[in-house]
């Protein structure tokens, strides 16, 4: 009841790349604690990070989330890519398929919810309260919550590393080989668990999104002023809360069938594993479009700082971006044209595919024509823009080739569909968290990016994606199947050498981030964002101090206009300072929800491995927090108005320098 | 970075006209808002839950099917319990909107009284049907049947957890607005289970049985 | 219409209630309904009473303090039609298709 299957046998000490990753990782990780205990940040750390409420912060840990897994997942990518590179004919690699199937696993979950998810919540979470004029998100405490179970989730799949194993079942685990009769180790469950407590974390983020831009605008921002990255973060987090109910229910029908002996999805007693694959899709695939959505908003914004004009065709991108919501939910079978469903079945479902591609090419065109007659300003966020809308345009064409039912019963998983989705999230997804990045970053810390290292970056991850990528394209023309660990075509081997090449241009685009980001900490006294308005930019945000002060508008904003802050300069009106403050009302940190997420990782955790004892009374822990934090009235306070005009006195006398 | 005001604790400021534009005071609605969002997003649980049973609803893999198993009298005296207690609640929150605590007290405690007994129903049933051998693991029919109606006698149990925190909660705080609030929350989510609980006892039981 | 008098709309959505459930489990206790039939009846019952219990219990409707809340369930139920028809949809064309012949299992399909 206690250590269930847990022992020692669990660590795998007889696999030198996993005890070697580990060595380095508790050293480094030793390393990092230590410097936190020799500066004495612990205190700092808890008051200011772990327990803050506060939806700049939050963002930030989300962002830097992403970051930390992304090395963990190209990690996984660039395993696999030398896999293939030498496994040809004779040659066997140096990854045996059990280890090869838990890594192509790993890489995809860990890509799509602990790197691509954290990066949209991040910038999401910062973004959009500024945007609206509002102090803070709707419910801050779950805010909180919903970012550590995040973490909970992304350590778990880290733990089975070297705790047991992973699954090998690739990111969506299909049954019957999910099922216990073909995963019978504790990998299957790591995966469960670790997307259920994070599923839980990114649901209660669409909750609050929803309600914030419902519920929090600034007086006269109305819905059809927002910013479109407003606009695209309201349909995202719709969409959030419309799917995530349906994974979190098919996860638990697997969990039931391993964990209770249930029949959902077992081959015997009348169990149907199609039907896992129904449902895992009808979340699959509008999930898609919440990581892309985000992206396309950064794109907007950046193209019309950097453009020098407002937003083209403000409303089409509004209706382009709610058609593409709906219609996403009509579409998630042609991930299994091949599995039988017919004729009339797969006709519906290609040609409601065929039909989603048109309002994103509305949206194209207008950050086309936004460009048009623009003075454009090639800043690192502009390439990464432009990089997208070449790179994407690609991915989606080769979309709508995969729409076609009868060409996909060629393509389905084949390299040409990994090729695609690589096109697309990488084109979309990373292209634009970075440009976000660029663009942002100066609002959040109060400095700018070093712009050579943002470009070496990019330069690199642009031919580095095409040069890994388009390989694929070709081998999937020429038979290849995904998901190999070993093959004997010597034809194809050539184009595994070039994709590895490929990958490794990626590598050096992901150290450049590093070097970017330490180079720029280096120089941040020297590029200090004193105005607030680094990129002379059009929206809400930008009107207020780089960083931003903790309760965001000293007061809040009255909305008259699409572009309020770039009116305010033209017209005169930015930057004034105003005749008298008010107190503003804040909520208090708290450990809650921190707490809550540590019991939860541990329920997870002895989940897995059916340590049934450690595993209720860490429930018990999660429920008890949070009926403790139901009990606390005191959880908001309020900052005199005196504090808060010594901030914006000290602000605008920094700005009045900058100027 | 920013300098942490938690150590600032003034009396709580009094509400000025000023504060007219701060939202963050406007929680009520915000309050009930999310919660009804959060709620349509446990629809579609149980939305997943059904499109599995109606999938999965005819494979017994030659094992004992709705006919066989099923009490329709046993049933009705669930719903019976279960409508009651919507209306019970409804009673409470006439109460609440008078601000009559224990009046309010007396009717979520006649609420979870019928709500235990639903749950000591089904737990008896979900009881006998292991014992005859007709539990969860029988077949793909009897898996999709305990889950869904297992799901929603798990959120019943959560409903009684939370109604007994909040009859404590009303002793404790009195009819607070915090308090308020999360009895319209409660409120919202205990008429919801019975609205579940129809489809349930339509499409499960009463259909179960005439197929 | 409930607003005013929210005695009367728990006991009327109580009373109406009791009534459609009644008559639910009557079709089918009472037996001789052919089975189409009652599978129709009982349907039609069912969202009925849903629709009371939404209106009585729930106050959904046009009133302006309400209407968001009315809109947000019709979206919702909406979505659960698409993804309830559409999983029937899709598992039956699959199950026709690639189940193995098998002896009836049970009654129905």
């Amino acid at each position: 009841m206690i250590f269930g299957k847990l022992t020692l046998d669990a660590i795998p000490f007889d696999e030198p790349i996993i005890m070697g990753t580990g060595a380095v990782v508790a050293l480094g990780g030793l390393a990092v604690l230590a410097l936190i205990t020799y500066y004495r940040k612990w205190g700092y750390l808890w008051s200011e990070w772990i327990t803050s409420v506060d939806h700049k912060r939050i963002g930030v840990m989300y962002f830097v989330l992403a970051l930390v897994m992304l090395l963990r997942g190209f990690a996984d990518a660039i395993m696999m890519r030398t896999q293939q590179a030498i496994a040809a004919n004779d040659a066997a690699g140096y990854l045996p398929p059990h280890h090869y199937d838990q890594i192509f696993t790993a890489h995809g979950v860990i890509m799509i919810f602990f790197v691509a998810t954290p990066f949209i919540l991040g910038l999401m979470n910062f973004v959009t309260p500024l945007q609206l004029g509002a102090r803070d998100v709707a419910y801050p405490f779950l805010n909180s919550l919903g970012f550590w179970l995040s973490v909970a989730g992304a350590i778990l799949v880290m733990v089975s590393m070297w705790v047991g194993d992973f699954a090998g079942t690739g990111w969506v685990s299909y049954p019957p080989l999910a099922e216990l009769a073909y995963s019978p180790t504790v990998g299957v469950d790591y995966y469960i668990w670790s997307l259920q407590i994070s599923g839980i974390g990114t649901t209660l983020a669409g909750v609050n999104f929803i309600v914030t831009i419902f519920r929090m605008r600034a007086p006269g921002l109305t819905l059809m002023k927002m910013p479109v990255f407003c606009w695209t973060t309201l349909i995202t987090n719709i969409l959030i809360v419309a799917i995530f109910p349906v994974l979190t229910a098919t996860l638990a029908l697997l969990a039931a069938d391993r964990y209770l002996g249930m029949h959902f999805f077992t081959n015997e007693l009348g169990g149907n594993a199609m039907m896992y694959i129904n449902l895992i899709w009808v979340w699959g695939h509008p999930e898609v479009y919440v990581l892309i959505l985000p992206a396309f908003g950064v794109f907007s914004e950046v193209i019309s700082t950097f453009s020098g004009k407002p937003l083209f065709g403000y409303k089409s991108m509004v209706y382009a971006t709610s058609s593409i919501g709906v219609l996403s939910f009509f579409v998630w079978l042609h991930h299994f044209f091949t599995m039988g469903s017919g004729a009339n079945v797969n006709a519906f479902f290609g040609i409601m595919t065929t039909i989603i591609s048109i309002p994103t090419g509305v949206k194209l065109f207008n950050w086309l024509f936004t460009m048009y007659r623009g003075r454009i300003r090639f800043h690192t966020s502009t390439l990464w823009t432009i990089g997208f809308m070449v790179t994407f345009a690609v991915g989606g064409m080769t979309g709508v080739l995969l729409a076609v039912p009868g060409a996909d019963f060629l393509f389905h998983n084949s390299l040409f569909l990994v090729a695609h989705f690589h096109n697309v999230i990488i084109g979309g997804v990373v292209y634009g968290s970075l440009a976000g990045m660029s663009f942002w970053f100066p609002k959040v810390f109060g400095f700018t990016l070093n712009e050579f290292w943002g470009k070496v970056s990019f330069w690199c991850w642009l031919v580095g994606y095409w040069l890994a990528f388009t390989p694929l394209y070709v081998l999937g023309f020429m038979g290849m199947t995904r998901r190999m660990n070993h093959y004997d075509v010597p034809a194809w081997h050539p184009w595994l050498v070039a994709a590895w090449v490929g990958a490794c241009i990626v590598g050096l685009g992901i150290l450049a981030i590093i070097v970017q980001l330490a180079v720029s900490i280096r120089d941040r006294n020297k590029n200090r964002d004193l105005t607030g308005d680094p990129w002379d930019a059009r929206s809400l945000e930008w009107s207020t101090a780089s960083p931003v002060p903790f309760y965001n508008f000293a007061h809040v904003p009255v909305i008259t206009s699409l572009e309020q802050h770039w009116d305010d300069k033209e017209s005169g009106r930015a930057g004034l300072a105003p005749p008298d403050y008010e107190d503003i009302h804040m909520p208090r940190n708290t450990s809650a929800g921190f707490v809550m997420s540590v019991f939860g990782f541990v329920l997870c955790f002895a989940l897995v491995w059916h340590m049934w004892a450690v595993a209720a009374i860490c429930a018990l822990g999660v429920i008890g927090t949070f009926i403790a934090r139901a009990y606390d009235r005191n959880t908001d306070y309020t900052v005199p108005a005196e504090e808060v005009a010594r901030i914006e006195t000290e602000r605008l006398a920094l700005r009045a320098q900058g100027a | 970075m920013t300098v942490n005001y938690q150590t600032h604790m003034p009396a709580a400021a009094a509400h000025s006209a000023s504060h007219g534009h701060d939202h963050a005071h406007d929680d009520g609605s915000k309050t009930v808002l999310g919660f009804w969002i959060y709620l349509m997003s446990d629809c579609l649980i149980f939305a997943s839950l059904f499109a599995t049973f109606g999938v999965l609803g005819t494979s017994a893999a030659g094992g004992p099917g709705a006919r066989d198993l099923f009490d329709l009298p046993y049933v009705a005296a669930e719903t019976a319990l279960l409508l009651i207690s919507s209306f019970t609640f409804g009673l409470a929150s006439i109460a609440l909107q008078a601000g009559k605590r224990d009046a309010v007290a007396t009717w979520l405690m006649v609420t979870f009284a019928l709500g235990l007994g639903f749950i000591a129903m089904e737990v008896h049933e979900f009881t006998h049907l292991v014992e005859i051998g007709a539990g969860p693991d029988r077949s793909a029919f009897l898996s999709a049947y305990f889950t869904l109606v297992g799901t929603h006698g798990l959120h019943v149990t959560a409903g009684l957890v939370w109604l007994a925190i909040m009859i404590h909660q009303l002793f404790v705080f009195g009819l607070d607005g915090l308090t308020r609030r999360r009895l319209a929350c409660l409120s919202l989510f205990w008429h919801f289970l019975d609205l579940v609980w129809i489809c349930v006892f339509t499409f499960v039981y009463l259909r179960g049985v005439i197929v | 219409m409930s607003a005013h008098n929210p005695l009367r709309s728990y006991v009327g959505g109580f009373l109406l209630s009791l009534a459609l459930t009644a008559l639910s489990f009557g079709t089918v206790m009472a037996g001789g309904v052919r089975p189409d039939l009652a599978l129709s009846a009982i349907s039609v019952l069912a969202v009925a009473q849903l629709v009371v219990q939404l209106v009585f219990f729930l106050h959904l409707g046009t009133a302006p303090e309400q209407r968001h809340n009315t809109v947000i369930f019709i979206l919702t139920a909406l979505l659960i039609t698409t993804v309830v028809t559409g999983s029937l949809w899709v598992m039956h064309n699959a199950n026709v298709n690639m189940m193995p012949m098998s002896p009836r299992t049970s009654v129905g399909d």
